[in-house]
């Protein structure tokens, strides 16, 4: 490639060339070892089934009384699908002043369901049922007054790893460590009694 | 190489110091290692940790070989080991004592660097290096816990997990991609059982080389926190200094002595230690649905936890939670006394850090309560408390640890 020096003189060694095949070398070397992690990173994201898993599914909701909760699985989450009576969407509106996010601005859902009752119908409430602060699942504690939880309880959910409070829309209390509402899925229905969650209903209502 | 090793001994002996400086090693590492000759009892607590970092790598191997990673073969696995594998309850509770006896350990290890300023200059790399340890071996065991797929490993993991969701930005992303689903499932489990099985093994093995290579450079810090080296005898030896071998080596089999004798007291009489090493909620299998009434971490990682359940804000909480294990590795530069030991400093830098001591246990302790008004209102009173170390630390250090020290170390003959 090159001559080689024939007498005994050592040649000048050309520095500004050393460092810049130098920073070439590493250089190339970096953005291989980059883009040799992405394969190895992308590894840990969901798999094909685990995305599979997350399509919608469809359940039945003719089984649930008035006033009560089912739970279903979507995407391995709970879903909480409460059968909301009159009286429990009418006590929604009595303490916006005790929420931190009363009109779910901050709050994650549909925009379909960012409206005063969380919902698509007002007398089926669809949940994630992992708390927002840390995951676990709040409990339920329909009844209002009920003095285990506070006082002047208007019925919601409360969390008992960490004490946070929901009310019957999933909206956050004021003084809870959760910052934001419960989540709510995309869901839409199938009729009267078939709830699908996971597939978005058309923007129907209160989409403003 | 000194000709010295070349030559002693004979036959095999100097065949192999010709190929590998066996001989060249020991007398550098060990019998010509001088460590000060006024260590106490706080000393014992690093080999132990060595000690039990080897136990834990020996018991791991072999309920390995029984444990089955998979959401639905893990939690049957362990029952296995433990009901139906020829002394596999003992295998088991001899690991899950270690992890215990690891932070016990370890924590009366860095307390000893608080009390004797071990972490001051030149021993910063030692420290920081150690706290590296610290940190992958919270990662260690908090995997380690989910392993059995008990219903307070899945809950434990579904907390945990989720504090990175206070991320800004990438948070819920992030979260996904550390589970590998919308939640933690089988594929949780299994990159979990990688890493504590290969991964964090391996990386504890490296920094716990590169803590004993710092170590083998500054030398050990003592009692007085006088540098021995700066004392040095006719023979260029340090004059306060003795061979570590073999000192110290006999010194540590007593203390390793007393200390397997409390392990095996623990695994044998009180295996969960009332709830305190394996919580009673992980004797049910993962259940998604339900989550157990009251969620506690294990007890080494509960001071942490307690500041982060008590305060109102999410984010807030996560970053308090953060900045109370990473604030340790700031020690070295907080702490601008001349004098190392606590012996030699003030009242004031006395009751700051027994202060700091007992705002620690008593937010250990409220951590494992459940999370009702009054324990969550002690918390808040202590988590001040517990940043206020780390901020008065270099004005109280400044003001009241520099007296005078004495020339030679504290040093009574037995």
């Amino acid at each position: 490639m090159s001559d080689h020096a024939t007498d005994d003189t050592v040649p000048e060694v050309d520095e500004s060339r050393r460092k810049f095949l130098v920073a070439a070398t590493v250089g190339t070397g970096a953005v291989g070892a980059v883009l040799t992690a992405v394969p190895f990173l992308s590894s840990w994201s969901p798999s094909e089934s685990a995305r599979a898993a997350g399509l919608p599914t469809e359940v039945d909701l003719s089984k649930i009384e008035a006033g009560q909760m089912a739970t279903f699985f979507w995407r391995k989450q709970p879903i909480y699908v409460v059968k909301r009576t009159p009286e429990m969407v009418a006590s929604l509106k009595s303490h916006d002043a005790d929420l931190k996010d009363p009109k779910s601005d901050a709050s994650d859902q549909p925009a379909y369901a960012k409206n005063e009752d969380r919902s698509l119908k007002p007398d089926v409430l669809v949940l994630i049922g992992t708390c927002t602060h840390l995951g676990c699942l709040p409990k339920t504690r329909f009844t209002p007054g009920d003095a285990t939880v506070t006082a002047n309880w208007p019925g919601g959910f409360f969390c008992p790893c960490h004490g946070s409070k929901f009310d019957l829309a999933g909206r956050v209390f004021q003084g809870s460590p959760a910052s934001v509402n419960l989540r709510v899925p995309p869901y839409s229905f199938k009729g009267d009694n078939t709830l699908v969650i996971g597939a978005d209903a058309a923007a129907e209502k209160g989409a403003a | 190489m000194g000709a010295a090793s070349e030559t002693k001994g004979g036959g095999f002996r100097a065949w192999l110091n010709k190929r590998m400086p066996v001989d060249q090693f020991m007398a550098d590492q060990l019998t010509g290692y001088y460590a000060p000759k006024n260590f106490n009892i706080w000393y014992f607590f690093g080999s132990l940790a060595l000690l039990v970092f080897v136990m834990q790598i020996v018991t791991g191997i072999f309920i390995t070989m029984h444990y089955k990673p998979g959401e639905a073969t893990a939690f049957n696995s362990v029952e296995y080991l433990m009901r139906e594998v020829p002394y596999g309850w003992l295998l088991r509770t001899l690991h899950s004592t270690g992890a215990s006896a690891f932070f016990i350990v370890v924590y009366l290890h860095m307390a000893r660097a608080l009390l004797y300023g071990s972490y001051k200059a030149p021993r910063e790399l030692l420290w920081v290096i150690g706290m590296l340890i610290y940190f992958a071996l919270m990662a260690e065991a908090f995997m380690g816990y989910v392993l059995p797929w008990g219903n307070m490993s899945f809950w434990g993991a579904q907390v945990i997990i989720n504090i990175f969701n206070t991320i800004p930005g990438i948070g819920p992303d992030l979260v996904e991609w550390i589970r590998g689903d919308y939640a933690v499932a089988d594929s949780t489990l299994n990159r979990f059982f990688s890493l504590h099985v290969i991964a964090m093994p391996f990386l504890l093995a490296l920094l716990i080389l590169l803590h004993l290579v710092a170590l083998r450079q500054v030398g050990s810090n003592n009692p007085d926190g006088i540098e021995i080296k700066e004392n040095l005898g006719p023979d260029g030896k340090p004059v306060d200094g003795i061979p570590f071998h073999p000192y110290y080596t006999l010194k540590d089999v007593v203390g390793v002595g007393v200390f397997l004798t409390l392990f095996a007291v623990v695994v044998f009489f009180a295996p969960t230690f009332g709830g305190l090493f394996l919580e009673k909620p992980n004797f049910e299998p993962a259940n998604p649905m339900s989550t157990p009434e009251h969620i506690a971490p294990t007890w080494y990682f509960t001071p942490y936890y307690a500041i982060l359940r008590a305060i109102p804000d999410q984010r807030l909480g996560a970053l308090a939670f953060a900045l109370s294990v990473l604030a340790f590795v700031f020690l070295p530069w907080l702490d601008r006394a001349k004098n190392k030991s606590i012996r030699y400093r003030g009242l004031a830098s006395k009751a700051l850090l027994g202060m700091f001591f007992i705002v620690f246990l008593v937010l250990m302790w409220l951590g494992l309560q459940p999370a009702e008004p009054v324990y969550v209102l002690m918390a808040r009173i202590c988590i001040p408390l517990y940043f206020a170390f780390f901020i008065l630390l270099p004005f109280v250090s400044k003001a009241d640890g520099n007296g005078p020290v004495p020339s030679r170390v504290t040093y009574h003959a037995h």
